[in-house]
């Protein structure tokens, strides 16, 4: 098949399966993500860490765990790209595995608080009644505490450490998505495909996880990868108060925290560390803006 | 203003209290539930695992633990009620004098904030809806853009080593130096006006130059949030059919921008301030932290390291009051100023 038949067997108006259509929408939305060049970036920068973090044994140039106090401190160099810090630990690397701990800190928050939300927003939508009231007023509750609070008051009670961390911060994220989810449950609750699903004697969880749902993910996705540069920004803060990642783990925030001391003489030690986290956020939000555009122009 | 039928405006009085209630109770309940479920034991964090059985029991009672769940929470909402938070493990005094004696200083940083805020994010904003697409434009973007995703604490590192370590035109961490300590009395806790009171000229300089840099990091995620905002309702009504009838009668731009459609932002605008102060609250914790500033968010990460329950709940609690009850405040402004809400 030649590169004009693929491409017009994607784009054809008239799909023969189920597949050439799913296809066929994915493309369409790809050339008009790509058309965003500010979003490329961000998917970018996005890549580079996911690529960087899962092949930092391979690039680091050295281990970041070991330590030489009589090379500590150093200016950047030919050996130190980055300098090092004031265990004499090369900072390029601590900053490669850190990418793995950021990512896995993000993904986890995700994997936990977005179905969380899903499961209360589609319940509270298509149920209705006591239920919808109940669990909303919950959700405006949690929405009623500034996040980094009640992050900050859930870690102080399970102890300071990077998993407390993260159920700390999958605890505060919840309640928009419950929100999102329940509005887009609201508009097809009532749509003809569900009473049919009904009336065929679909039960309700059937209806939530099979019919409701799937509907619901595009704008959910959309939501959490805006949300993405706000669980890095709140773990590296938690990190930089010493209530997330412990030493020696090689956490970002952490890391600014403890080269702080040395900011008015060494300053790579902190500042670079806080780049990092400045650029990676800054992808996940170029990301999730042309996501947004893509997937749910409603909004933009 | 009109005055609302006497009736109507109490029943909405009645109804957003209501909803005050029900949203404090449930803030109630979420500290509850962190100082007693969800420790694994609360008598061992407060008599610690080396304490004989008589005293654990004894304590066990003393806290109420062996009372059904609901009582102990009724019995907590009581005591907060009454304003009583325990007593803080590191500075042996009670809570709520503590947060009291630190409140001042959180609320003079995130007011100058909100001030730095409102005046250059509203004239950005506006000059970004105007030009459209140019320059001004693009900057407000990439200034929000930037805000959304730079970490606060490390925007406060990088302003001490530049105007602090290099330029040295501003004092470092701290609320004043240490020649002006304890010279003023404390009045409002806030020591620009105490000084200002006491005519001690040196001592508000000196707080100036201290006060200055934190105050221009917080107040600048205030100006990225209030111009994207006030950007985004300045073209909602430039679009407005009057502005069109405004133009046609010859009116000119300025006129129409500062007088016509500045009044309607104004609405929207007050609930943006209002939650953009709100959110400074919680970028106080990481500021006061980098600033070695003495308020509340300071207070709460300490008490946080020292696993101090009771000042951790406490502080959340006045945090948690406070961002509810702006965002009251916020709501009702927007009833009053708007006709259409009522």
């Amino acid at each position: 098949m030649t590169d004009t038949d693929w491409r017009a067997r994607l784009l054809s108006d008239t799909p023969a399966s189920r597949r050439q259509a799913r296809l066929g929408q994915a493309y369409r939305g790809w050339l008009q993500f790509q058309r965003n060049r500010l979003a490329l970036l961000g998917l970018g920068i996005v890549l580079a860490l996911v690529l960087l973090a899962a092949l930092a044994p391979l690039v680091a140039p050295h281990d970041p765990y070991a330590q030489n106090l009589a090379r500590r401190l150093l200016a950047p160099s030919a050996t130190h790209w980055l300098g090092t810090d004031e265990f004499g630990r090369d900072v390029l690397s601590r900053l490669l595995y850190g990418a793995r701990i950021t990512l896995m800190i993000v993904v986890l928050v995700a994997l936990i608080a977005a179905p969380i939300g899903l499961i209360v927003g589609t319940a509270s939508g298509y149920l209705g009644g006591a239920v919808d009231a109940v669990l909303m007023r919950i959700t405006d509750i949690f929405l009623a505490f500034p996040s980094l609070i009640l992050a900050l008051a859930f870690v102080a009670a399970l102890g300071p450490g990077i998993e407390n961390a993260i159920i700390a911060i999958a605890l505060t994220s919840w309640p928009p998505y419950a929100r999102i989810a329940r509005a887009e449950t609201l508009t097809i609750r009532n749509s003809d495909y569900i009473a049919v699903a009904r009336i065929q004697g679909a039960s309700t969880p059937r209806i939530l996880f099979g019919h409701v749902m799937p509907l619901c993910t595009s704008s959910l996705i959309v939501r959490v990868t805006l949300d993405m540069a706000g669980i890095i920004l709140t773990a590296a803060g938690l990190g930089f108060l010493g209530l997330g990642a412990q030493p020696p783990m090689a956490e970002w925030g952490a890391m600014v925290s403890s080269g702080r001391r040395y900011i008015l003489d060494q300053w790579w030690v902190a500042t670079i560390p806080g780049l990092a986290i400045f650029i990676v956020s800054l992808g996940f939000n170029l990301l999730g803006d042309g996501l947004r555009d893509v997937l749910d122009p409603r909004k933009s | 203003m009109i005055a609302l039928p006497g009736l109507r405006a109490a029943r909405e009085a009645a109804q957003l209290s209501v909803q005050l209630g029900i949203t404090l109770l449930g803030l109630l309940a979420v500290t509850f539930f962190i100082g007693r479920v969800v420790p694994i034991d609360p008598v061992l964090a407060v008599v610690g695992d080396q304490a004989p059985r008589d005293v654990y029991e004894a304590v066990r009672i003393e806290l109420g633990l062996d009372r059904p769940v609901w009582v102990q929470f009724g019995l907590y909402v009581q005591k907060i009620l009454s304003g009583d938070f325990g007593t803080s493990l590191v500075t042996n005094r009670a809570v709520a004098e503590d947060i009291i004696r630190v409140f001042p200083a959180t609320l003079e940083l995130a007011t100058l904030a909100t001030f730095i805020g409102v005046l250059l994010g509203v004239p950005m904003g506006i000059a970004g809806a105007v030009w459209q697409d140019r320059w001004p434009d693009q900057l407000v973007r990439v200034l929000g853009l930037v805000g959304y995703s730079v970490p606060i604490f490390w925007l406060g590192i990088i302003g001490l080593l530049v105007f602090y370590g290099i330029l040295g035109w501003v004092a470092g961490p701290g609320r004043l130096g240490v020649f002006f300590e304890d010279v003023v009395p404390t009045i409002t806790g806030v020591i620009l006006i105490d000084a200002a009171i006491a005519g001690e000229w040196e001592v508000f300089w000196n707080a100036v130059s201290h006060v200055v840099l934190p105050s221009a990091v917080l107040g600048y995620f205030s100006v990225a949030y209030i111009a994207r905002m006030t950007r985004s309702f300045m073209l909602d009504q430039l679009a407005q059919e009057y502005v069109v009838t405004a133009r046609a009668k010859g009116l000119s731009e300025a006129r129409i921008i500062w007088v016509h459609a500045l009044r309607n932002v104004a609405v929207p605008l007050i609930t943006v301030v209002a939650l953009s102060y709100a959110r400074l609250l919680e970028g106080a914790v990481l500021t006061e932290t980098v600033f070695a500033w003495p308020g509340l968010g300071r207070y709460l990460t300490t008490a946080l390291l020292a696993a101090d329950m009771n000042a951790v709940l406490g502080s959340t609690i006045v945090v948690g009051a406070v961002f509810v009850g702006l965002n009251m405040i916020s709501d009702v402004l927007y009833r009053l100023m708007d006709p259409r809400a009522r």
